[in-house]
C-alpha cells in the first residue's frame, strides 16, 4: 500500500484514504461543444501512461476530501512530491538532475 | 518438428529420453524480416503461428524483452469464456472459444483446455437483471449461457455458500458450460513450438527501444538491445507496455496500465469443479489441476509498471472468497504476483491498423486477454497479412475513440473480464 502525503493535511497517510483521479494537468476546454473530434479525443481518451514520472491527481476522499496533484515514478511507485490543486506543474523535480 | 504422441513417449522411454528436441530454436536475429511481432506472449506467438500456418508468411521475428510467456500470459488466472454482452465482443471472444476447442490437436501440444463451466454469481436484484440480460443477449448470438437458481448453482459447485444470511447472498447465477480454463504456459509454448517449426524466429532477451520510420512515414524496422532489425510490417502486442512501444512511433494511445494481482493457495484435493466469478464483490476462483485454488483480485487504482500491487487488494478479494466459500477460511495462500494490464476507456481491445503505414497494434485487453489468445492471434494475423482487418476485429479500431463508436463492455461487464 502506498503512503501518500496530502498537501492540505500536511500528513503522510495510507493509500486507503485516497482515491486516484487519473492524469493531472489535462485542461477541459472552456467551450467543449466547439472542440474538434481530434481535440476531444485527446482530452477525453488519450493518456500519457508513462513508464517513469507521472503527474496525477489524487483525492483525499476519507480525509479532507480535497483534490491535489502528485508526481510519482510508475516503475518504483515512489512519490517524488505532492502539491496543491491549481499550482503549476513543477518544472524542476526534487532530486532530479535536470 | 517431431510430433508428440504416445508412440514418441514409448520410444523415448526405451532410450532414456535422450531424443527429445528443443521445442523452439533460439536463432541470432537476421538483418531484416517480412514481419516483426513485438512481444512473445500468447497473443504475439499466436499471431506469428497463424501468419505462418494460414497466410504462408514465415519470415517473421517475434521479439521479447524478457522470456517467452513471462508477462501476463504466465500471470493470469487462465479463465476462458465468451459470454460478453455486445455483438462485437461476442464475435471475437466466441471466435477464440471455438479455436480453444481443438487447439491441443491443432498444435500437437496439450494446452489442457478444460470446459468445466464458468459460473457468474448474482448477489442483488441489479445483478440478476444484468446477468439475465447477458444470458438472453448471448443466446441471440448463438453463445451458450443459462440461468441457474441458487440451488442449481450449489449443485453445480457444492462448496458455494447459498445460505440466506450470507453477507453476499447468492440470488442466482449465469453459467456458460463451454467456459473453463487452460494451462497458460502451455499455450505460449505450444504456439512457440508450432511457429518455430514453420521457420519463425523467436528472439528472447531482445528489447525494442525504438521504431524506425522511412521518409514516407512508413515503418522500416525496430531498434533493439541487439541492434537494428528491419521490417516493413511491425505488429505491437506488448500488453501493459503497448503505449510505451507505440509512443516510439509517435502514436499516442487511449491506454492506461495498471497492476492486476492474482494468488494461489496450497494444493488440495479437487473441491472447486468449475470457475466461479462474482463481479459485484470482485472475486474469482478456480482450481488448477495441481490442486491449487487460483484466485484473481482486482486492479490497483493507479498507473504503474511495477508488476506488484497493494496487499489490501488481495485482502479484499480473500474477504469475498471466504464469504462465498466459508470452507476456505483456513486455507493457506502460497504465493501472489502482479501483472501490468493495459486498459482502454471502453474496456474493449484494440486490434487494428494504425495511422503509421506498416504498424499494427493488438492491445487493450485489460484484465481479460488470456481467454481471447487464439482468436486474437488468428484475426490479427489476418490484419497484418492482408493489411486489412478480419470482419471479426474490424470494429476494434483505434479510431473508435474519435468517432465515438465504442464497444462499451466497461458498463456491460463491470470489472472482471
Amino acid at each position: 500500500m502506498l503512503l501518500i502525503r496530502c498537501p492540505y493535511c500536511e500528513e503522510e497517510r495510507p493509500e486507503l484514504e485516497f482515491r486516484n483521479a487519473g492524469e493531472a494537468h489535462i485542461a477541459r476546454s472552456a467551450n467543449i461543444a466547439a472542440e474538434s473530434d481530434d481535440d476531444f479525443e485527446k482530452f477525453f481518451f488519450i493518456r500519457a501512461n508513462p513508464k517513469g514520472v507521472i503527474y496525477e491527481r489524487w483525492r483525499h476522499i476519507h480525509g479532507c476530501a480535497r483534490f491535489f496533484n502528485a508526481v510519482r515514478d510508475t516503475v518504483t511507485d515512489k512519490f517524488v512530491m505532492t502539491y496543491k490543486a491549481g499550482e503549476p506543474k513543477p518544472e524542476k523535480l526534487p532530486g532530479a538532475s535536470k | 518438428m517431431k510430433k508428440y504422441s504416445v508412440f514418441a513417449i514409448a520410444r523415448e522411454a526405451m532410450r532414456g529420453h535422450k531424443g527429445w528436441e528443443e521445442q523452439w530454436t533460439s536463432p541470432e536475429p537476421k538483418k531484416e524480416y517480412d514481419v516483426i511481432i513485438v512481444g512473445a506472449g500468447g497473443h504475439g506467438l499466436a499471431t506469428a503461428y497463424y501468419l505462418a500456418s494460414e497466410h504462408g508468411i514465415t519470415n517473421i521475428a517475434v521479439l521479447e524483452k524478457g522470456w517467452l510467456g513471462g508477462g501476463n500470459t504466465g500471470r493470469n488466472t487462465t479463465i476462458i469464456r465468451s459470454n460478453y454482452l455486445y455483438d462485437e465482443s461476442a464475435g471475437i471472444y466466441d471466435h477464440a472459444l471455438k479455436l480453444w476447442d481443438g487447439l491441443s490437436q491443432e498444435l500437437n501440444y496439450n494446452v489442457m483446455y478444460s470446459a468445466r463451466g464458468v459460473m457468474m454469481l448474482a448477489h442483488n436484484v441489479h445483478d440478476v437483471q444484468v446477468l439475465k440480460r447477458h444470458v438472453h443477449a448471448n443466446r441471440l448470438n448463438g453463445i451458450d449461457n443459462e440461468w441457474l437458481t441458487p440451488e442449481q448453482a450449489k449443485e453445480f459447485c457444492p462448496p458455494l455458500n447459498i445460505s440466506k444470511d450470507a453477507r453476499y447472498p447468492v440470488m442466482g447465477a449465469a453459467l456458460q458450460r463451454r467456459g473453463g480454463t487452460a494451462r497458460h504456459d502451455a499455450v505460449a509454448w505450444g504456439y512457440a513450438r508450432g511457429a518455430s517449426a514453420r521457420g519463425v524466429h523467436i528472439i528472447q532477451n531482445c528489447e525494442v527501444t525504438g521504431i524506425k520510420r522511412a521518409a514516407n512515414g512508413a515503418v522500416s524496422g525496430v531498434e533493439t538491445t541487439r541492434g537494428f532489425i528491419g521490417a516493413k510490417k511491425v505488429g505491437v502486442v506488448a500488453a501493459g507496455h503497448s503505449s510505451v512501444i507505440m509512443n516510439m512511433a509517435g502514436v499516442r494511445m487511449p491506454l492506461e496500465s495498471y497492476p492486476l494481482q492474482a494468488l494461489v493457495s496450497e494444493p488440495v484435493k479437487p473441491v472447486v469443479p468449475c470457475v466461479v466469478m462474482s463481479n459485484t464483490v470482485h472475486a474469482y476462483i478456480s482450481q488448477s489441476d495441481k490442486g491449487e485454488l487460483v484466485i484473481g483480485a482486482g486492479t490497483d487504482q493507479y498507473v504503474s509498471y511495477s508488476q506488484t500491487g497493494g496487499l489490501h487488494i488481495l485482502q479484499h478479494t480473500l474477504d469475498a472468497i471466504c464469504e462465498m466459500f466459508p470452507i476456505f477460511t483456513r486455507m493457506k495462500m502460497l504465493r501472489s504476483w502482479g501483472g501490468i494490464v493495459d486498459v482502454t476507456p471502453d474496456r474493449s481491445p484494440i486490434l487494428a491498423k494504425t495511422p503509421v503505414p506498416g504498424l499494427y497494434v493488438n492491445c487493450g485487453w485489460g484484465t481479460g486477454g488470456f481467454k481471447a489468445t487464439p482468436g486474437s492471434g488468428h484475426v490479427f494475423a489476418h490484419t497484418i497479412a492482408k493489411d486489412d482487418p478480419h470482419p471479426i476485429n474490424a470494429p476494434f479500431t483505434l479510431e473508435r475513440f474519435r468517432t465515438g463508436r465504442l464497444i462499451d463492455e466497461a458498463a456491460a461487464a463491470a470489472v472482471a473480464h
